[in-house]
């Protein structure tokens, strides 16, 4: 594998119905990611279970209930490599009583991959799934009409469900959708490309993932820098050392940049960067690194550096996305403990603007209930200014939690609208 | 293409130090559970990493089986005196001896399991609130889905099915009282990249990772080290073979595999080439199909 590798993570949304697994097994399958190990262990189970030939699908079984029921309940992160890229796949389930894994599991993705059954076409399960890509902003959607073996490989059934998924996706906010025409069953554009479809021009799915451009998608112009804790070695040679340690959010922090520091206002200029005992010149999105300041100001967890000329909002009253993670619903007017980059403060549910029905897509501002898997706009009162940006613009300077304090669970994820 | 974007090792380096951070801001007590594999000395790598110029701002803790390799127990000693830290050690050995646990009886007997009670002892007794892991999710199913923030409950055990979502980068390490929490910062790297990683920031390893001479047993498809602790059964024969580790844990069931590989190159070159998973030659996994995700529920790594 080549230094210059790149990291990509994408997702798979879908059911054991689509082929999900099978789409998985094969990828893994075909790009040689599978040990003789594992093979022989699918091998004795497919024999056990009365299958014929080797069940892909068996590859991607976790905990022992999901075993038992045969179906992916918690996001199962897999991992394979080619000679172009690293991939991280997060495999969620597809239905719509697990749309808290599929937020979970898209959180974090590069390419969202979105699976359609051919002979279905897109249904609701698509379109939610589609939905959580353009909620998450997931910067790329890859939409795999699986089962072409049974339609016949026809040009025309994936012609039709091109367009109706573009009807369905041109009220989203998605930047860049592709469609491939595939068989996971038997291999067809997953890894090698399809001999059955000579009418589909584009690249296998596989391909499709090593060549893609992802460089692009972090955002290199607001550059933020939540401080995570100060590092003080107080031992010869460094008494007076004061690095802020943290992983820059966004943009690009240079050796010599007038900074600010949020919420104080305090502005000095970087002195110097740091990664263990190299020092650097500049510092880019993600890198964790550590920055030290001409002047000596009071910065703690939870303060933000950022270029004077570029500032984020500070901002006590926020409109958010919210989707309900938890068992027990949202408690009007409750305090939740508000999580943001390094920063946490208290906050409080003051409006639930509108809901989201999960099938139509419809907005409810009548039914303004919150419980497990609700997707709902809301307006929220922190006690602390929070330093954000909207999460269109930046995924991690957009993006919150909330915890309950009873219970120490996370019961919410928010995208700052 | 821009220059600015990471390769993967460096994305990799940079969300361990992240995590490793954050670890460090959300949690009082926290200690690396070290082990003297090469897991666990790439978490101590980054820690030191992440906090220079400063020390590693918090101790390492052994579960010490009583069944070591030497090399191993020499390392340990070594990497604790270079980096100035200190060294907490849970032995199994005296929790045996105060009844805490008994012995398994049989050929196939280890302390894998007994490491369990060893462990929550000495979190509990160090007040650890949270216990830093080299656990990879490649590593095997039940890991796969393993949170980089994992809660356990004032027994130690793991909840798989409730667990706390994860998004984005932030982690919700809020525990009440007598709960801990494990963390994995390391839970995205494979085996492969664990070993390009040391390659390229020549880390130093123990030397059982290298291939070496040894006498050895052949037993559940791997060479099983001899040693004081291993019982031979008549028709298993000692012979002297050159081979390496894939993992390193208790000498009693850490199987070998023949190799000539005795330098990073060439041990990163021969696990480019290996065709089954590293704990594939680990009998603790073989007990059954969910034998891993069974100790982990009641607190194991």
């Amino acid at each position: 594998m080549l230094d210059n590798n790149q990291l990509l993570r994408f997702t798979t949304a879908g059911s054991v119905d689509d082929g999900k697994s099978t789409l998985i097994g094969r990828l893994l399958y075909d790009s040689k990611s599978i040990f003789e190990d594992q093979l022989e262990a699918i091998e004795n189970t497919s024999k056990k279970k009365g299958h014929e030939g080797v069940d892909l699908a068996l590859f991607t079984d976790g905990l022992r209930d999901e075993r038992e029921q045969g179906i992916t309940i918690d996001v199962a992160y897999r991992y394979f490599t080619t000679p172009k890229r690293k991939f991280i796949i997060a495999d969620t389930p597809g239905h719509i009583q697990y749309t808290r894994n599929m937020v979970t599991g898209a959180s974090t993705a590069n390419v969202a991959t979105i699976l359609i059954d051919a002979r279905h076409g897109v249904i609701e399960q698509t379109k939610r799934h589609a939905f959580i890509a353009s909620l998450l902003q997931i910067p790329h959607i890859i939409v795999c009409v699986n089962k072409m073996d049974l339609v016949d490989f026809s040009e025309d059934v994936f012609n039709k469900i091109v367009s109706e998924f573009e009807e369905v996706s041109s009220k989203m906010l998605v930047k860049d959708v592709r469609f491939i025409p595939m068989s996971a069953l038997l291999g067809d554009n997953v890894v090698n490309k399809s001999e059955n479809m000579p009418w589909y021009q584009g690249a296998p799915m596989l391909h499709t993932l090593e060549t893609m451009h992802i460089s692009s998608d972090i955002n290199k112009v607001d550059a933020r820098f939540p401080v995570q804790t100060v590092i003080r070695p107080q031992r010869e040679g460094f008494i007076d050392y004061r690095g802020y340690a943290g992983r820059v959010a966004s943009g690009i922090l240079r050796k010599g940049d007038d900074v600010t520091v949020m919420p104080s206002g305090f502005t000095s200029k970087i002195s110097s960067i740091n990664l263990h005992d190299k020092e650097l010149e500049e510092a880019y999105a993600p890198m964790s690194v550590s920055i030290t300041l001409e002047d000596d100001i009071d910065i703690s967890r939870g303060d933000m550096i950022v270029r004077s000329n570029n500032k984020p909002e500070p901002s006590q009253d926020i409109e958010v996305m919210l989707c309900w993670l938890n068992n027990s619903a949202a408690k009007p007017r409750a305090k939740y403990t508000i999580k943001h980059t390094s920063n946490d403060q208290k906050a409080m549910i003051k409006e639930v603007v509108y809901k989201y029905d999960i099938n139509t897509l419809e907005r409810n501002s009548d039914d303004t209930d919150l419980s497990m898997n609700d997707i709902a706009k809301v307006k929220i009162r922190t006690t602390k200014p929070l330093m954000i940006d909207a999460y269109r613009e930046n995924r991690t300077t957009g993006s919150i939690i909330l915890v309950d304090d009873a219970t120490n669970e996370t019961v919410a994820a928010g995208m700052i609208v | 293409m821009s220059k600015y974007y990471l390769n993967y090792l460096d994305e990799l380096e940079s969300e361990a130090i992240f995590v490793l951070r954050e670890v460090w801001a959300q949690f009082e007590n926290p200690v690396i559970l070290f082990s003297g594999g090469k897991d666990s000395i790439l978490v101590t790598h980054l820690a030191k990493k992440a906090f220079y110029p400063a020390k590693i701002p918090f101790p390492l803790m052994h579960v010490d089986t009583g069944h070591n390799f030497p090399e191993t127990i020499q390392f340990r000693d070594d990497i604790i005196k270079e980096l100035g830290a200190q060294l907490i050690v849970g032995s199994v050995q005296e929790s045996i001896d105060e009844g805490r646990v008994a012995e398994e009886k049989g050929k196939n007997a280890t302390r894998n399991a007994l490491q369990i009670t060893t462990l929550l002892d000495a979190i509990e007794a160090n007040k650890i609130d949270c216990a830093i892991g080299g656990g990879r999710r490649d590593e095997e199913k039940a890991r796969a889905k393993e949170r980089f923030f994992s809660h356990r409950d004032d027994f130690g055990q793991w909840d798989p099915k409730n667990q706390r979502p994860e998004l984005w980068n932030i982690f919700n390490g809020k525990h009440f009282e007598g709960e801990h929490f494990r963390a994995f910062p390391i839970s995205n790297w494979t085996e492969m990249d664990v070993w390009n990683y040391i390659k390229r920031e020549n880390i130093a390893i123990p030397s059982l990772y290298f291939a070496h001479e040894r006498e050895v047993v052949w037993r559940q498809d791997s060479w099983i080290p001899n040693s004081e602790f291993l019982v031979l059964e008549d028709h298993e024969e000692v012979v002297t073979k050159k081979i390496r580790f894939r993992t390193l844990g208790d000498i009693t069931i850490t199987g070998g595999v023949e190799s000539d590989a005795d330098t990073l190159e060439k041990i990163a070159a021969e696990v480019a080439g290996m065709r089954n998973t590293e704990r594939g030659n680990r009998s603790d996994d073989k007990r059954s199909e969910s034998a891993m995700e069974d100790r982990k529920r009641q607190g194991y790594f």
